[in-house]
């Protein structure tokens, strides 16, 4: 691939999904791109360059993005983040929101949806304690193809078999074909997922009280990975909690938020009061 | 070091077996059919079984049976693993006291997950 045609496609995919492409990642590019070239009916990777100095192509441009973003997802991933969740974020918030009965969960970067639908199915093994209680969870990520993805709820026999305990299987899935398994309705209709660009548009407004976001900052420049903080701390109570991938963190990138002690991935708005949380 | 006995008729998927429970940090045994896992187990009691469903001899539903019935045996983790993937197995394999359910193929990743799931790894 030529240099400038790196340069441009490199910077677009920066423009459009905060995902930083240093020289090394060539023949990612490349090889990513491939389908993308196929599907035009071009030849080359050259040409998709051309076309795009030609004309803005936003379509061709969220082809490449989406083509160049990872979506790998897994159910319970890291199980630390779920637990911690489970025991002593979902009960703070019982309390905390007694009068209103009413708790916002936002899985940013949803990809095919593992994240939003492991939390639904803690909120349904929960489901004693929040008898009469609405729970908002909403899952947006870039790819429209994921967000489509997401909310059919199918998942192979290998997916579902990442991190995902067999008695959740059961619980909480029926067998659509040998090897195709789906979440019952009622596992899906606790979720919602949507568009929306974590640099440009988020997708939801409002309040959470609970924003999962991880393994998203990684891909992303220091000023980028401040942007998105920033736009997370917006759309969050002083009360509220955000959890990122095990090797992010917001020191030294943006002062919206500030670490927990003793609490690995956990962040709280910087005006919180300081405290670690008392386990339930 | 943690035990792990491997019951499978297949060479191969013992093979491939071992060396994910290996890399794992498992100290590995191996037999070809659940009479053979049972003599085994009686000698001594392993951590963690993975378990094949259909083998000649003595298939994996009646080990897992015989096993439980032995004094001390409802001490080993018995991971299923098994070609068979329908709701009625998985029923049949949790009802008989199997404490977890791979359906082949697996990978490393699909084990490491079980495992961390059953405690019997860090996260």
């Amino acid at each position: 691939m030529k240099a400038e045609d790196f340069d441009l496609l490199s910077k677009i995919i920066h423009q459009r999904s905060g995902l930083v492409l240093g020289p090394e990642k060539a023949y990612l590019l490349e090889s990513r791109l491939v389908s993308i070239v196929r599907k035009n009916n071009m030849k080359t990777i050259e040409d998709v360059a051309q076309a795009l100095r030609i004309k803005r192509d936003e379509a061709l441009i969220a082809d490449i993005t989406e083509a160049m973003t990872t979506n790998e997802s897994f159910f319970f991933r890291d199980q630390k983040p779920f637990t911690l969740f489970q025991k002593n974020l979902l009960p703070a918030l019982v309390t905390a929101r007694a009068s209103r009965k009413h708790i916002r969960i936002w899985s940013a970067a949803a990809s095919s949806g593992q994240e939003a639908y492991s939390l639904a199915m803690i909120c349904a093994e929960e489901s004693a304690r929040l008898q009469g209680w609405r729970i908002e969870i909403i899952g947006t990520d870039l790819s429209r193809d994921m967000v489509t993805r997401a909310k059919t709820g199918i998942y192979s026999q290998f997916e579902v078999q990442r991190g995902l305990p067999i008695t959740l299987l059961m619980k909480y899935f029926q067998q659509i074909a040998g090897d195709k398994w789906q979440l019952k309705d009622s596992l899906r209709q606790m979720v919602q997922f949507r568009e929306g660009n974590l640099l440009t548009d988020p997708g939801v407004s409002g309040s959470f009280d609970i924003v999962f976001c991880r393994n998203v900052l990684i891909y992303f420049d220091i000023p980028t990975k401040g942007r998105v903080l920033n736009t997370i701390s917006g759309l969050m109570p002083p009360d509220g909690s955000l959890i990122l991938g095990g090797a992010e963190t917001v020191l030294g990138i943006s002062d919206k938020f500030k670490v927990v002690p003793g609490e690995h991935g956990l962040y709280v708005p910087a005006g919180a009061p300081t405290q670690t949380r008392a386990s339930a | 070091m943690k035990t792990c006995l491997i019951v499978d008729d297949s060479r191969v998927i013992r093979k491939v077996a071992r060396q994910i429970f290996e890399t794992l940090g498992f100290s590995c045994s191996e037999s070809e059919n659940g009479q053979l896992a049972l003599e085994a187990s009686q000698q001594a009691f392993p951590d963690l079984v993975l378990l094949d469903w259909n083998m000649p001899v003595m298939n994996g539903l009646d080990y897992l049976r015989a096993l439980r019935h032995l004094p001390g045996g409802d001490g080993p983790v018995v991971i299923f693993c098994t070609t068979e993937n329908d709701m009625a197995h998985i029923q049949m394999a949790l009802g008989a006291g199997a404490n977890e359910y791979i359906m082949k193929p697996f990978d490393a990743d699909i084990v490491r997950g079980k495992l961390e799931q059953l405690g019997l790894m860090d996260a």
